[in-house]
């Protein structure tokens, strides 16, 4: 197993610290790093006297440029890219936000961030503050994730009361307040625009795009929003230095991510692999593979909102370009794993409910769109369907794409779509036979009618 | 009764801001706690600390699925039935409950004790299926643990705030490290009990 990981990664490559480094995920198995004095220990905050004292802002700008970085949080852009959109100058302050409201199912390595190892969190927010030249930054922290919003703003208190925030951070000039805010229960505002709306303490609706965030963001000013991993990610690439981050992954997806590996694999858990390492990688020699021996019959490769991959795309290397080019998206690294006996209307159906519950009700596709994909996946899925439902989906679906205000509505069709696509047998057998194909709903004399795509 | 104290909370949370509006969320956050659920004092109190109308305010907490707008059991069991945990049998274990509970999902026990809820995904998706017991998790949670946990709990034992059972790989030796563990079949993820 080690022979076939060396082989794919080293490929053409001089890794300089290895094939599998830990760049975000370093030093979480220390006991207390989550305190100050520990954390400054095993070299904490040396990355920000670095920065601090080697670069000027606009270098580290292009540090971060060269690093290849990319956001964690869904959509991949270039981070670099992204703070260069802020207008040099403007007459309202300008502000950053770490976006900690993980909330997408089969999402949880913010989570682990937090909870494990917040000072990095906190250098990644001085350190990205001070190349963006903002003064005022905000951690927006999910309202259910109680515990590791205290280790967040603890993180803070201690960081404060050592010099590293507030005035004249370790005597260079630069000053920085941090506030550690809680959201409240909703999904839609991980959504940047809505993220910004909830912290302005209203509603987390949407907001009319554009202007961007980097034009017209919180409280009217320019502001940059990273995911938590994003921003964790900087100290160690000040540290190594844009070179050596690069050099893992891939051409156009550089470094390493943190995978959420969950469902029906063996050892389910984070894991920060260089992106493009393939899926069977993360699968079979990270996850122990299938639990139970048990076939596999689909993989869901960035969290719910994005299309399944079959078993035949097992060896797709997990990097934006390629799983855009196997019809799915990385979005936020959560590869949720499904076995033989998933009944995938099921599957599809628990996903679908969680947009209509999450919908923010603001645009009527998505809003009305999420309801009536619910209702027709249940008649569906408890066997009282018609054969002319399923194209009433895809129906419900095509209305829904790229009219709905924010890329929720979007999401919610991802699995609906793919899934008919992919198992449309599945979906006919439901209908035929009023019971599942497998799973706990199946009829054996039924399902043996009926080859699933994913088996031919 | 929100208190002069509960308030002066508010105001000090509100000047974090640069508008004091900013405050709403965390603000109902402390007042939902002093009272156990958002009363009509609770949003008042709110109101008046961030300089905004009693309407905005309620908007924000109907918005919000935290804020409760009724008193809830003494501990609210919220057990996630997302995708992950639906994998790893997230809806056997809700049933377990509402059994041993004698309530549907939704429902308060007739003695005060226990509210039971659904939720969506809790960034745990890992260590499925899972639970929070008034704000705190438990993992891996299987029909043993949830009877052994309303034991504990009807004991007056609350659940501790600790970090999730993170599969945690040694760090010292990135590489070698990761591989070994990924490749001695031993399992990673501990359980936190
Ligand atoms: C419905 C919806 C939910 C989102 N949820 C999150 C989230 O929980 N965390 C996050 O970092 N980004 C989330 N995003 C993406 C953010 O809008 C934003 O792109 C991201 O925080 C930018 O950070 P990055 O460039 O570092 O990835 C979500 C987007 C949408 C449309
Ligand atoms: S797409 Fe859905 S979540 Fe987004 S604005 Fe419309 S209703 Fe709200
Ligand atoms: S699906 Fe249950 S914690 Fe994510």
């Amino acid at each position: 197993m080690a022979d076939s990981v060396d082989t794919i990664t080293t490929e053409n490559k001089t890794l300089p610290l290895g094939p599998y480094p830990r760049f975000v995920t370093r030093n979480m198995d220390v006991p207390g790093i989550d305190r100050i004095e520990v954390y400054r220990e095993h070299g904490g905050y040396a990355a920000l006297a670095k920065a601090l004292q080697s670069f000027q802002p606009e270098q580290l700008v292009e540090e971060v440029k060269q690093s290849g970085l990319r956001g964690r949080g869904g959509a991949g852009f270039a981070t670099g890219m992204k703070w260069s959109f802020l207008p040099p100058t403007s007459p309202k302050p300008r502000y950053l936000i770490v976006n900690c409201d993980e909330s997408e199912p089969g999402t949880f390595k913010d989570r682990m961030i937090m909870e494990l190892n917040p000072h990095m969190l906190v250098e990644g927010v001085i350190i990205g503050s001070y190349a963006t030249k903002v003064h005022h930054a905000f951690i927006y922290v999910r309202g259910e994730l109680a515990f590791a919003g205290r280790q967040v703003e603890r993180a803070v208190r201690e960081a404060y009361a050592a010099g590293l925030i507030g005035k004249n951070i370790l005597g260079s000039g630069y000053d920085l307040e941090i506030t550690v805010s809680r959201g409240a229960g909703a999904y839609i505002c991980g959504e940047e625009s809505a993220l910004m709306e909830s912290l302005e303490g209203r509603r987390g609706y949407p907001r009319l795009k554009p202007p961007f965030p980097a034009v017209v963001g919180l409280y009217g000013g320019p502001t940059v929003i990273n995911n938590t991993e994003t921003i964790s990610t900087l100290p160690a690439i000040v540290e190594h230095g844009a070179a050596v981050y690069g050099a893992y992954g891939t051409e156009k997806s550089k470094g390493t991510r943190i995978y959420c590996l969950s469902g029906h694999v063996n050892r389910p858990g984070n894991y920060e692999l260089p992106l493009g390492t393939p899926l069977r990688t993360l699968v079979e020699d990270f996850g122990g593979g299938m639990r139970g021996g048990k076939q596999l019959k689909a993989i869901i490769p960035g969290g719910s909102s994005v299309p399944f991959l079959l078993p035949n795309q097992l060896d797709t290397p997990m990097d934006f370009e390629s799983m855009a080019a196997a019809g799915t998206m990385l979005g936020s690294g959560g590869v949720i794993v499904l076995d033989e006996d998933t009944c995938i209307v099921g599957a599809v159906l628990r996903m679908t409910e969680f947009y209509r519950d999450e919908s923010c009700g603001k645009c009527t596709p998505c809003r009305e769109g999420t309801f009536w994909l619910v209702q027709l996946l249940e008649r569906l899925e408890h066997g009282g369907g018609k054969e002319s439902d399923i194209d009433l989906l895809n129906d419900i679906c095509d209305n829904m794409l790229g009219k709905c205000f924010c890329p929720l509505g979007d999401a919610a069709t991802s699995s609906i779509m793919s899934s008919i696509k992919l198992f449309r047998d599945e979906y006919i057998h439901h209908v035929r036979a009023h019971a599942c194909l497998v799973g706990p709903g199946a009829t054996r004399a039924h399902a043996a009618s009926v080859t699933p795509v994913s088996a031919r | 009764m929100i208190t002069e104290e509960v308030k002066a909370r508010m105001r000090e949370i509100c000047a974090r801001y640069p508008d004091p509006r900013s405050g709403t969320l965390p603000c109902l956050h402390l007042a939902q706690e002093a009272e156990g659920y958002v009363t009509p004092d609770g949003i008042a109190a709110v109101s008046e600390v961030t300089g905004t109308k009693i309407d905005e305010v309620e908007s924000v907490v109907t918005f919000y699925s935290m804020y409760d707008r009724a008193p809830t059991g003494k501990y609210a069991i919220k057990v996630c039935t997302s995708i992950s945990c639906y994998l790893r049998g997230c809806d056997g274990l809700m049933e377990h409950f509402e059994q041993r509970l004698g309530i549907q999902r939704g429902q308060t026990t007739a003695d005060g004790s226990f509210t039971l809820q659904g939720v969506e995904c809790l960034a745990a998706c890992g260590m499925a299926p899972v639970l929070q017991v008034n704000g705190e998790f438990v993992e891996n949670v299987t029909t043993a643990d949830a009877d052994a946990l309303i034991e504990r709990l009807k004991r007056g034992e609350a659940v501790a705030a600790q970090p999730g059972a993170w599969n945690v790989l040694p760090s010292k030796t990135g590489a070698s490290a990761q591989q070994t563990a990924a490749g001695s079949g031993s399992a990673q993820t501990g359980k936190a009990k």
